[in-house]
């Protein structure tokens, strides 16, 4: 059992909370994950590290509620217990383990979409942190969405770029137009990191690519165990199969096949559907943040 | 009723068109009456043969004729000296090629029914309350077991009685390996068996702690150096599926056995009350011969399937056990022997329509001694089915040697171990299970972990 310091919804479906894991949190990098159980009869749902404090012992998981597990799991609140935590699984992003004398000769672009704004949240402290230059672009739908944009101002201050798809604050348009703008305005990307729904990715990293920036996505496919021992997460990476859980999550923009990668995540959406329905019992469910698909 | 020496006293179990839609325990197992009547099989031979044949060396005429006496705290004593699982090894050991296979009894008529009996002993000594003794002194040293399946559990158990303080980590959030998330409930009841067998283990003071992913969450060095284990034990399996690389293979609804029966098993998806989904498929292909993918195709087909089981050789050369085999043929699995995929066809949204198969034929022997399949030119076809799962065997994951400096790997990616100690090429550090054999048996598996626990002992002795 693990405990559940902190529980709050960050926006009107999206929640955050603060887990006592001591374990993970001392060996934990950007860009790795965690399978969480909620309950013994939970799924096993998949989730990226969205913070992490080393000496407090707690990760912090942020998560999306778009159907039945991730609802089972937002209803666990502080001090409440979780039944299971795994990680961290996956590897941690390419600038960690690279030497940091040649990461700090790169600038850096993070672009987060929609829910994407939590998992992107580490990558950029650690940039911050170690002295890494970098901008970030953070889009969502509309003004309610928007997700820990303190913490942003906080870490990435003038280099901090928010959008609204209506916009209903800051910026109008997609997170494609503002890196547009940027890239326009002279600034000079070595790396682009995009986290978000996979059409977001999709066209994120079109954008990056087509302005020659060697680019990054967050791929998150159906997962079972997190280990290697599955198979459920397997893609196509520059025309070999890959298992995302142990070769991933992120991988290089211009080898992944997304089209097929959208076509796997369609899996089990229907079944899954009802079942959150009938938990729900008549109340209108109004999928997520509808970036997603 | 007289007992017919040339035959097993026949085990109870349920209807075949009765089981085939429920996940409850296929075989009912022996009452008192029944193993008293099959221990008289028994000739208490002086050089028993059937010892020979067990890899563990169970004292089988002891035990059995512990059973004829109606000693079944002793029978249980007796086995528990080799076996830490037997309610288990009982039920899943292919005892046809281990130890009935070299019984004297099997050269007239059949062999006397071992594993029933094991497996009686072990069922009633857990009803009777009987447990485990623990003895030992303590030892102050600290060894780390990796992975909770019957190679882990064994080792740990065998080093707890003998003093030392254990703690097994477990990738997974339950304990018991493919005891838990492979073998499915209708052959090893995860309440009934499992979970008293790994209760037990508990019992002499080994600690679990599941959710702990040596190689990611931390690693063999670390546990080592910073928290202060003296030894380590690498049971974690050959659990890395593979697949057959054939086109149309991303198409939704193919699965590896692993995913389908982690989550019918593991993740209980067959129960109305767990969350976790699985396809139940209408028309179901299974790809391969193994016990894994006859476990695949009765659960696929306890989920209301019709199920095909395609595979390139033909019935001799199923690898399978022969009474699982058998059981899946009176389920209603039909098998498409001598025949290989080629292809998964998929349909406009990408979900599988299909599986074209080409014919084989029986060449020449290769080098595992078995004729090999050959392809028959021209003689594909196409199977119309919803849902294709992969059962061609397992190879051991490399999360743990990639992240252990100084561990040696043979080119199967499995981990190099001497067989009498389990010694690695690395100092404190023992492997064994299907992560040193790659995919075997439970009781290889066991033997294995019982050889390093002598071994650690020894090693940390001096
Ligand atoms: C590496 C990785 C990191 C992720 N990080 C985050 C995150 O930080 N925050 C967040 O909100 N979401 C994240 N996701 C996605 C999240 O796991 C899914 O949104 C979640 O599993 C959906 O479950 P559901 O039942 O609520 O939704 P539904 O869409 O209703 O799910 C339907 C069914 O599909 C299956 N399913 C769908 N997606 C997945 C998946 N990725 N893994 C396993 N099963 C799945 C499940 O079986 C589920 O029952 C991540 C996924 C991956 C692989
Ligand atoms: C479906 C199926 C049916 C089978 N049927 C039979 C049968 O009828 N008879 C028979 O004798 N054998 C059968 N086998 C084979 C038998 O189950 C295995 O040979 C045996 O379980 C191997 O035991 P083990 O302890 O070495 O590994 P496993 O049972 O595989 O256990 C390994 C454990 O280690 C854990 N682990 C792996 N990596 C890590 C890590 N990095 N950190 C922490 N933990 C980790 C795993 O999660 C797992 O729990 C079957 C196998 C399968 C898959
Ligand atoms: S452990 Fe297996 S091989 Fe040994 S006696 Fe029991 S059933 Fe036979
Ligand atoms: S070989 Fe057969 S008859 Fe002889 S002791 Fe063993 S089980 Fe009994
Ligand atoms: S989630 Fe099972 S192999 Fe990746």
């Amino acid at each position: 059992m693990f405990k559940i310091r902190e529980a709050v919804m960050l926006c009107e479906n999206i929640c955050k909370q603060v887990i006592e894991a001591p374990r993970i949190a001392k060996t934990c990098e950007p860009g790795q994950f965690v399978i969480v159980r909620a309950d013994e009869t939970a799924e096993r749902v998949p989730l990226t590290i969205s913070d992490y404090d080393r000496k407090e012992g707690t990760v912090t998981i942020t998560t999306q509620i778009i159907g039945a597990s991730s609802y089972k799991l937002s209803q666990f609140k502080s001090g409440e217990y979780i039944a299971d935590i795994t990680g961290p699984l996956g590897r941690p992003s390419e600038f960690v383990e690279e030497p940091i004398d040649e990461v700090r000769k790169r600038k850096y672009l993070f672009v987060g979409g929609g829910l994407g704004t939590a998992p992107v949240y580490p990558q950029v402290k650690w940039c911050k942190e170690n002295n890494v230059d970098f901008d970030v672009v953070i889009g969502c739908k509309t003004k309610e969405l928007l997700i820990m944009e303190k913490e942003y101002e906080e870490v990435a201050g003038e280099h901090y770029h928010l959008t609204t798809d209506d916009g209903s604050y800051k910026h109008k348009g997609m997170v494609t137009s503002v890196m547009e703008e940027l890239i326009a305005a002279g600034n000079h990307y070595d790396v682009c990191v995009a986290i978000g729904p996979m059409i977001m990715m999709k066209f994120a990293a079109k954008t990056a690519l087509d302005a020659g920036i060697h680019t990054i996505v967050s791929m998150n496919p159906i997962m079972v165990d997190g280990t290697g021992m599955c198979g459920a997460c397997r893609l196509v990476v520059d025309g070999e199969v890959k298992f995302a859980c142990v070769d991933g999550p992120e991988f290089d923009a211009a080898k992944v096949d997304f089209d097929g990668a959208m076509k796997r995540m369609a899996l089990y959406k229907t079944e899954e559907g009802r079942a959150f329905l009938k938990a729900k019992e008549g109340d209108t469910h109004h999928g997520g943040c509808g970036n997603c698909n | 009723m007289a007992v017919d020496m040339l035959k097993k006293v026949p085990v109870r179990e349920q209807d075949p068109a009765e089981r085939a839609r429920n996940f409850d325990e296929v075989c009912l197992g022996y009452n008192k009456e029944e193993a008293m009547m099959e221990s008289e099989r028994c000739l208490n031979c002086k050089n028993a043969r059937c010892i020979e044949g067990c890899p563990v060396s169970i004292n089988i005429p002891a035990f059995i004729q512990a059973v004829k006496e109606d000693d079944v705290k002793k029978a249980a004593g007796i086995i528990a000296e080799s076996s830490a699982l037997p309610a288990v090894c009982g039920r899943v050991c292919p005892q046809e090629s281990q130890c009935e296979g070299r019984c004297i009894r099997g050269i007239k008529g059949e062999p006397v029914s071992i594993g029933k009996l094991e497996r009686y002993v072990a069922d009633t000594a857990r009803e009777m309350g009987i447990k485990p003794e623990v003895k030992a002194e303590k030892k102050n040293k600290k060894v780390a077991v990796i992975g909770s399946g019957p190679s882990g559990l064994t080792c740990a158990g065998d080093l707890a009685k003998s003093g030392y303080d254990v703690t097994i980590f477990e990738a997974l959030h339950k304990a018991g390996g493919v005891l838990v998330y492979g073998i499915p409930e209708f052959r090893l009841p995860k309440e009934k068996v499992v979970a008293p067998e790994v209760a037990n283990v508990e019992a002499l003071g080994v600690k679990i702690e599941t959710d702990v992913v040596i190689g990611k969450s931390t690693t063999v060095d670390a546990l080592l150096n910073d928290e202060g284990f003296d030894a380590v034990y690498i049971a974690s399996g050959a659990g890395l599926p593979k697949f057959m690389n054939i086109p149309g293979e991303q198409a939704l609804g193919v699965y590896s056995a692993n995913e389908f029966l982690t989550r019918n098993n593991l993740m209980k998806a067959y129960r109305d009350d767990y969350d976790t989904p699985i396809a139940r498929g209408k028309k179901v292909v299974v790809v391969g011969g193994g016990n894994v993918a006859m476990d695949a195709a009765r659960t696929a087909l306890r989920l209301g399937a019709e199920v095909h089981v395609v595979y390139r050789r033909s019935e001799a050369e199923l690898p399978a056990r022969v009474e699982e085999v058998h059981h899946a043929k009176e389920e209603g699995i039909i098998f498409d022997l001598l025949q290989n995929p080629v292809e998964i066809l998929e349909d406009e949204n990408g979900w599988v329509r299909g599986i074209r198969v080409i014919k084989m034929e029986l060449g020449e022997p290769d080098e595992s001694g078995r004729r090999s399949p050959v392809e028959i030119p021209g003689s594909e076809y196409e199977i119309e089915c919803d849902t294709v799962i992969m059962s061609l065997g397992t190879s051991p994951n490399p999360l743990i040697s990639s992240t252990t400096k100084g561990l040696d790997t043979n080119r199967r990616k499995c981990i190099v171990a001497n067989e009498e100690t389990g010694a690695t090429s690395k100092e404190k550090v023992y492997a064994g299970g299907d992560a040193v054999t790659g995919a075997a048996t439970v009781i290889l598996a066991m033997g294995a972990g019982r050889a390093a626990a002598k071994g650690i002992d020894e090693y940390l002795s001096n």
